[in-house]
């Protein structure tokens, strides 16, 4: 039986890039550059290699966003993954961590799916929730913070490295996997996956198709709302001094008097 | 008096320094009862009620450390059924965040991660948040349902405030998805003395510079001078030279500490996310265009192998 695997990746503003808010306080996504939030693309590898180790298995990368949003898919179908679903609406402009993870679970349900993969936290939003919260709304187990990962006759296994401890993990699938940085570094896409991606079917939704109304997301239907946001005054510029054999007595003189000696 | 849930972070009893700073602005929004789960759960009565909990629901079961997260969303849901709080404030640790998440999504409510400051509004607790790897500060708040909000650590004094702290055990039921993820190993991080990093008044962080695990001991002996927490940037824990733990920034440990030393280190996009927020920042490089030193307070252009060791002989010398 095939072990189909759904793999969920963000598309977001380039982190090097002067990332802003726009009037309406969402994320400006048209002044800098969107790519697949690059956390997202450790979902995308261990995927691969789950489905590699596997007898029979299909993976299908998924996108909640806008138009642009394909671009994050066309990477992850070029790493290697078999096809994806990009759901697009504009009513979906402004949806926070909850509207999200509303749409993203009909559409993982629609798909069908015995493991969902994602990432750790995206690199926008960076809240790290919404593995648990898709979790929650599957009604699956959570086996999420990974820094190793692996599959077999329907079991998932993997390491959480914690605050306090490691933790080794087990759970049956169907299941919810994240994984962190540490899970293994994203191969490139190669040449032929990049040609092969041109070719893969990537399906469009739209919220009528996943029997979502307009009010239950977006930025009208949103959970929480964000009132103000204002850019953080650059900090007053700092005294720099040159080593020239004293450098570390000046620095402790000023630490001194800053009383934190 | 509005009540507000403190989801209580604890290691056998011990409460952890970011509960206590959710107490201080629990305070601002209502009268906090805090939420103690697993062994020792009653021993952290003392210190809650000390920083002004009304009251402590306390429940221990073997469920809480043998299975992953869920068991605690049931606790903690089993609270807010027996108080209808005002809102429910967790620490931000990795772990927090999930049940908070868990919890507000089970309640139909909204939730703010990592807020930074709180206080009383018209519509509810307003949040600070800090975005973009602190470039920007938003607020924030939530429309729909009990705002469920968690909260960065040093976002808040500690203050005494001595209240009640009555204990009341909790009755918990577990449900079906409670023991969807076995806990099948578990294996406790060594303890090197030094204080958390992520609650630490004074991080000194270490970066490639330092080029080689056998030289990190000259971070570690400038932050044992100090009394401080040891950093690194992700290039140093690549290189296998720390330990993951110790990691700062967007994919490690996000750090807000009195000061916080750079050594070695360039100041990429993502290792400021984690520490762009620290009150004084101090910086020594070798490369004076390294963009670290758009941040400092103050900065050394040098070769940290000749300033550090002489920084941190100083200190002792100062310190006598
Ligand atoms: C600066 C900032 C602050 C925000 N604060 C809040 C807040 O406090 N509360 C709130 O409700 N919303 C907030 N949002 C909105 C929230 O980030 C988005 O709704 C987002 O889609 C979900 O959160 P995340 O990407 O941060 O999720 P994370 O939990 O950080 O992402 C984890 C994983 O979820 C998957 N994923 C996330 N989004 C998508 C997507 N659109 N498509 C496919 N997979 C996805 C990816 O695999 C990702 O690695 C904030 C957004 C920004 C930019
Ligand atoms: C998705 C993602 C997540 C990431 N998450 C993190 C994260 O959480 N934390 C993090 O730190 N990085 C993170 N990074 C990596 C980040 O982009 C940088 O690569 C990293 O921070 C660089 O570390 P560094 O400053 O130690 O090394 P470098 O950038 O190589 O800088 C080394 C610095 O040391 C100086 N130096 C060298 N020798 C000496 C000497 N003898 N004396 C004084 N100075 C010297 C050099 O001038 C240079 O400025 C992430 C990257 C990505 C893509």
């Amino acid at each position: 039986m095939s072990l189909r695997i759904v793999v969920c990746v963000k598309y977001v503003p380039d982190a090097t890039g002067d990332r802003q808010f726009t009037e309406d306080l969402t994320v400006n996504r048209d002044d800098v550059d969107g790519l697949l939030s690059e956390l997202d693309e450790y979902a995308v590898e261990q995927a691969l290699q789950i489905a590699e180790e596997a007898d029979d298995a299909e993976i299908t990368v998924l996108t909640v966003g806008p138009e642009d949003a394909k671009d994050a898919l066309r990477k992850a179908l070029s790493m290697g993954a078999d096809k994806a679903i990009h759901v697009e609406d504009d009513d979906l402009h402004g949806s926070d961590v909850m509207g999200t993870s509303l749409v993203l679970a009909k559409a993982i349900e629609k798909a069908g799916y015995d493991l969902v993969i994602t990432g750790m936290a995206s690199t926008d939003g960076t809240m790290g929730v919404l593995p648990a919260i898709l979790a929650e709304r599957l009604g699956v187990p959570q086996v999420t913070l990974l820094s190793e990962v692996k599959v077999e006759d329907g079991t998932v296994t993997g390491r959480r490295d914690g605050d306090t401890a490691s933790e080794q993990l087990e759970a049956s699938l169907p299941a919810l996997v994240s994984v962190t940085d540490q899970s293994g570094e994203a191969r490139y896409p190669s040449f032929k996956g990049i040609m092969a991606a041109k070719k893969k079917p990537v399906q469009s939704w739209d919220l009528e198709e996943l029997e979502i109304e307009a009010d239950e997301v977006g930025l009208e239907g949103s959970w929480t709302a964000v009132d103000a946001a204002a850019q953080r005054p650059a900090r007053t510029a700092g005294t720099i001094v040159k080593d020239e054999g004293e450098g570390g007595k000046q620095l402790a003189e000023f630490l001194a008097g800053q009383k934190f000696i | 008096m509005a009540e507000v849930l403190v989801y209580v972070d604890h290691v056998d009893g011990a409460v952890r320094k970011p509960t206590l700073e959710l107490l201080t602005l629990a305070r601002r929004i209502g009268e906090p009862v805090a939420v103690a789960l697993g062994a020792g759960a009653d021993a952290t009565a003392a210190v809650l009620a000390e920083h002004g909990a009304v009251k402590v629901l306390t429940a221990d079961a073997p469920e809480f450390t043998e299975y992953l997260v869920v068991p605690k969303v049931d606790a903690l849901q089993a609270a807010y059924e027996a108080v209808s709080p005002a809102a429910v404030l967790v620490p931000s640790s990795a772990e927090g965040k999930e049940i908070a998440a868990r919890l507000a999504v089970r309640i139909g409510s909204g939730i703010i991660t990592d807020a930074i400051d709180l206080e009383a509004g018209d519509e509810g607790p307003v949040a600070t948040q800090s975005a973009f790897a602190a470039s920007f500060t938003t607020r924030s708040r939530v429309s729909k349902g009990t705002p469920v909000i968690t909260v960065k650590p040093n976002s808040a004094p500690v203050e005494a405030a001595p209240a009640a702290g009555t204990v009341e055990a909790l009755a918990v039921t577990f449900g079906a998805l409670a023991t969807g993820t076995k806990v099948t190993g578990r294996t406790p991080r060594e303890s090197t003395g030094r204080p958390e990093l992520t609650e630490a008044a004074i991080v000194v962080s270490g970066g490639r510079g330092v080029n080689g695990a056998e030289n990190f001991h000259i971070i570690e002996d400038l932050a044992d001078s100090l009394g401080a927490a040891v950093g690194a940037s992700r290039a140093a824990v690549d290189a296998g030279w720390y330990p993951h733990s110790n990691q700062v920034g967007q994919t490690g440990k996000s750090v807000s500490p009195q000061l916080y030393i750079a050594s070695g280190i360039s100041g990429a996009i993502q290792h400021r996310a984690g520490m762009q927020t620290s009150k004084t920042i101090v910086a020594i490089n070798k490369d004076a265009e390294a963009p670290i030193f758009d941040l400092v307070d103050y900065g050394v252009v040098g070769d940290l192998f000749a300033v550090v060791p002489q920084l941190t002989d100083e200190i002792k010398a100062r310190k006598g």
